[in-house]
């Protein structure tokens, strides 16, 4: 359910090298109706702008499932931005 | 029929997996270990630390455990990942894998651990003498660019 001003609460969550290049591993946004993951990610490269210059295609996880660019996210969401995993 | 999963700090007893395993429709069980190497290219590698994406990492280990069991017929899978910090040769990874013949076997645990490292969301942080670095993985889908 949206909130009393149209707007959607997203969680994000950042990964490993990410989280220590914004400085943060989760924040909280409030995000317009329909907007997409690539929405998202335009706002996070304006508010921290020293990883939004060093990230180039971040991999993207919305519910803890992949998810492309053109995804539209739903109000409660938790998205995650990380860089190309290593485990193994 | 049986598919174990985990995630953790613990150290990864070989051994122990392996006796757990078989049951009497196996005739195969195939075990791989990934151990914690000594150099990365020609720099002397320390240590290694691994985090994850906690809850996707289950998932998706579950999943990939899944689709092993349905694709190749495996009556049994394990798959573990230690986190945190690992010492040279600590074993990093474990797959293991039961089926009735010992093609399936090679094939499933090969498909497990090239699946596990190109999509679950484990990251390795490399400990040199003169500092850390991430390292940089594959995309889902990619192939792995580190050699075999």
């Amino acid at each position: 359910m949206n909130g009393p001003d149209g707007l959607m609460l997203v969680t994000v969550k950042f990964l490993a090298s990410y989280a220590e290049q914004v400085g943060e591993d989760e924040v909280d946004l409030m995000l317009p109706p329909s907007s997409t993951v690539a929405d998202l990610l335009d706002q996070l490269r304006q508010r921290f702008p020293r990883w939004g210059k060093m990230v180039d295609q971040p991999l993207v996880a919305r519910n803890l499932e992949y998810v492309r660019p053109e995804q539209v996210l739903e109000d409660g969401d938790e998205v995650a931005f990380f860089p190309p995993v290593s485990g193994g | 029929m049986s598919v174990r999963v985990e995630i953790g700090k613990a150290r990864l007893d070989p051994g122990r997996v392996l006796s757990s395993l078989a049951c009497p429709a196996d005739g195969a069980v195939n075990l791989f270990l990934g151990v914690v190497r000594d150099h990365h290219q020609s720099r002397r590698v320390l240590r290694l630390e691994y985090h994850a994406y906690g809850a996707m990492a289950k998932q998706k280990m579950q999943q990939i455990a899944d689709e092993v069991t349905e694709r190749f017929g495996a009556t049994s899978v394990v798959l573990l990942h230690r986190l945190g910090t690992l010492e040279i040769g600590d074993v990093s990874v474990l797959v293991a894998v039961a089926t009735a013949h010992r093609a399936e076997s090679f094939t499933a645990c090969r498909h497990a651990i090239e699946r596990i490292k190109s999509e679950v969301p484990i990251w390795k942080k490399e400990h040199f003498e003169d500092g850390v670095a991430w390292v940089e993985g594959c995309r889902p889908g990619a192939p792995d660019p580190s050699p075999i």
